[in-house]
């Protein structure tokens, strides 16, 4: 690939705090355009790897090149590249025009020209009749929007963003993550977000990148990286998935695995449909005959209502349990704690994983019901999802910090 | 591969905050409106120290003020702050109120002793005699340039100790910072007449570049003055670059700004009120001092000279004098005020 072809290019880029890796040697390519986020639990590299490629730290190896130009070493004034930081960083003692107008000042603009580019630049974002206030007059929305319009402003060739939702209430961060991304088609800027909420990453991104301990495990759509989790941690962290692995998994699919199998894949249907103890026989066949379809019968342990769905815990009979999340009236309503179900799911949508487990994420790796990635990946055995694990789809914003 | 088509709402299954019902009211009644009904008397407080009746006695008694003291806000406060407010009113306002009085009685030409009539003749002749106004005047450049001095010496090391130091060792710098302020004033200032002196060390050290030092003078009471307060200014102006916080000066470098231009627009205007509450500090002390003038002066006088050698002659006239540094360090801190330096002293 021609190096002019991606707008952001790390190679090998490794940066060490006191010994420890906090990025552990990346390589990653985004392109020009994009809406291209960074998703992983705190501690994973995604905010260092933002701070090098802004060149607010310098990395311990490896290079950062922007638009096919090796910019590693220089300061970041002089990266055509800027950041909303998580929060803000709007400057206290300037007007949110001086705030806004700042890096056209800084080159020395005009004051007329400014003046009128700074008119628009507000009015971009809506704040308009806001310009003569104070940061600390603004709402925490508000004060989203100026340093958003303070980064867009001299239109830099890609904008970096971290976590510049996290600190909005729910209501908020949803209306923000639209205007964002209607943002971003508007300017046509490459966008790199920093973020450790998956429904974020999936809702607003062309591409993916998750981190977890200082590597990256997988790059791709939000579909690809949803659908086909590369390893056991993008399969838990991404979404909640069901790993089924060793025994159970043999017995249900004819391979050992690991497979992931995503909560809302599974449907649920009344054992009487299949020949009553038949049971292993059943599954072995599938096994044999490659079916496109997986079967697996057990017994419903827990049943929770979600409004919009409901979600199932199911105890294989084979070893393992599994979550079903089905919709309301998809045929999981009937279900109650001791109910005997039958489970089913295409063939094509058990994800076998590597065998090998991830590693597992850093112990800091959750920060609270915030961030929510289920059980660490690395949790073995049979059955694995930690039953206590909500199993969720994507979802735009969980609770509030 | 269409998944993603789904109901992409929380599927958490934990919507909203758990506990119904908030906590029941904390039944503690406190609050000023309780004591309105009582009287301040302290009535069984004092009864408690007559001991005598036994421990039991005793421990009720104790109880009884406690319970009193628990219900009467106003009279814990009073307990707490008579002493110190009538120090405060007494010893410090009084002494100041004092003096602006004694500055509009006169004296005996003869005896020397004051005569309390009043007049505003001490006034007069302070405003209209032209030594006194070339005196003020050298003392207010002296504190001015002393401060000024100061914020230039100061800010590097502050910025040193807040932001470059490794954040281990900035505590201990603060100290090291401190530790003039452990040693007399006398000696210091008599140490810098000795470094001062005619062939003295910093004539030595000027001696190779074909300099030498400044002498006794009036340059040398501002470099005195100005080492004996530098740590009260290099304290606020650490304190205000520690609390700036990095990602405004990340913000400014990202927007393009280079490190001079930074400085300038972002760091400077967010410092100056520490600054300005240093240049309080080093201002109103050089205002007032007389000593280091004796030492290090040579023949230089300032208003505390002035002061100091009427005290014994004509008491209002100093007196008189003195309100001049009073006035100008009120006018200060008005002008100080402004720059909200005062929020952060």
């Amino acid at each position: 690939m021609p190096a002019t072809g991606a707008a952001v290019r790390l190679c090998g880029l490794r940066k060490t705090y006191g010994g420890t890796d906090a990025l552990a040697g990346i390589d990653l390519e985004v392109r020009h355009g994009e809406f291209f986020s960074l998703l992983g639990p705190s501690g994973s590299g995604k905010t260092t790897t933002l701070r090098l490629i802004a060149g607010f730290e310098e990395p311990t190896d490896g290079s950062v090149e922007l638009a096919g130009q090796d910019v590693t070493g220089l300061a970041p004034y002089e990266r055509d590249v800027h950041t909303v930081f998580q929060d803000y960083a709007l400057f206290p003692h300037m007007t949110v025009e001086q705030n806004v107008g700042y890096a056209l000042k800084v080159r020395g603009t005009g004051r007329a020209e400014r003046a009128q580019r700074v008119r628009a630049a507000l009015a971009s974002v809506r704040l308009e009749g806001h310009g003569r206030r104070r940061p600390a007059q603004l709402s925490g929305g508000q004060r989203q929007r100026v340093a958003l319009a303070r980064a867009l402003i001299d239109r830099p060739a890609v904008l970096l963003l971290d976590e510049p939702l996290a600190a909005l209430d729910l209501r908020l961060r949803g209306r923000m993550q639209a205007e964002l991304k209607e943002l971003q088609r508007e300017v046509g800027i490459t966008f790199v977000f920093v973020t450790h909420d998956q429904g974020e990453a999936l809702s607003m991104s062309d591409r993916v990148a998750v981190f977890n301990a200082g590597r990256i495990e997988q790059v791709g759509t939000p579909a690809e990286v949803y659908e086909r989790p590369a390893t056991a941690f993008v399969a838990d962290f991404v979404g909640a998935s069901n790993v089924l692995t060793g025994e159970p998994a043999r017995r249900v699919t004819g391979r050992p695995g690991p497979y992931s199998i995503r909560p809302e894949r599974i449907t649920l249907s009344a054992p009487a449909e299949d020949t009553a103890g038949v049971g292993r026989e059943t599954h072995d066949d599938a096994a044999r005959t490659g079916a496109c379809e997986h079967r697996a019968s057990g017994t419903v342990t827990d049943v929770v209502y979600l409004g919009h769905a409901v979600r199932v815990l199911v105890d294989l009979d084979v070893g393992g349990r599994l979550t079903v999340l089905r919709h309301v009236g998809e045929g999981a309503d009937h279900a109650t704690p001791g109910t005997r179900v039958m489970l089913r799911w295409p063939a094509g949508h058990a994800v076998p994983l590597p065998a090998d487990p991830a590693p597992a994420p850093a112990p800091d790796a959750d920060p609270g019901p915030d961030a929510d990635p289920g059980p660490p990946p690395g949790s073995p055995g049979p059955g694995s999802p930690d039953p206590g694990a909500p199993a969720t789809v994507p979802a735009p914003g969980r609770g509030p910090r | 591969m269409s998944s993603l088509s789904r109901d992409p709402h929380p599927a958490d299954g934990r919507p909203g905050g758990g506990t119904p019902g908030g906590a029941p009211g904390s039944g503690r009644g406190s609050g000023p409106g309780r004591t309105s009904g009582g009287a301040p008397g302290s009535g069984r407080g004092g009864a408690g120290g007559g001991a005598g009746g036994g421990p039991a006695r005793g421990r009720r008694a104790v109880r009884a003020v406690v319970r009193t003291l628990h219900r009467r806000p106003r009279l814990r406060l009073a307990l707490l702050l008579t002493a110190p407010l009538t120090w405060l009113v007494v010893a410090y306002l009084g002494a100041l109120a004092a003096l602006f009085l004694a500055a509009f009685w006169t004296t005996d030409p003869f005896t020397s002793n004051v005569v309390r009539t009043w007049n505003t003749g001490n006034f007069r002749q302070v405003l209209t005699t032209s030594v006194y106004w070339h005196v003020a005047l050298r003392t207010l450049g002296t504190a001015l340039a002393v401060t000024a001095v100061d914020i230039v010496v100061a800010f590097p090391i502050a910025f040193w100790t807040a932001r470059i130091a490794a954040p281990r060792y900035r505590h201990l710098l603060v100290v090291a910072v401190l530790t003039p302020l452990w040693a007399s004033y006398l000696v210091k200032a008599y140490a810098w007449r000795t470094i001062l002196s005619t062939g003295g060390p910093l004539d030595w050290a000027l001696k190779p570049f074909g300099l030498h030092g400044p002498g006794y003078g009036l340059p040398a009471v501002v470099i005195v003055l100005a080492y004996l307060w530098l740590p009260y200014m290099i304290l606020p102006i650490h304190a205000g670059l520690a609390g700036l916080p990095d990602d405004v000066l990340d913000a400014s470098a990202d927007l393009g700004a280079r490190t001079w231009r930074t400085f300038r627009s972002v760091v400077l205007p967010l410092v100056a009120p520490s600054v300005a509450a240093g240049s309080v500090f080093t201002f109103s002390l050089s205002l007032g001092d007389y000593i280091a003038v004796q030492i290090v002066g040579g023949k230089t006088q300032l208003i505390g000279n002035a002061i100091y050698s009427d005290v014994t002659l004509d008491l209002p006239l100093a007196a008189a004098l003195a309100t001049l540094p009073v006035a100008v360090v009120v006018l200060y801190l008005l002008a100080i005020r402004r720059t909200g330096a005062l929020n952060s002293l």
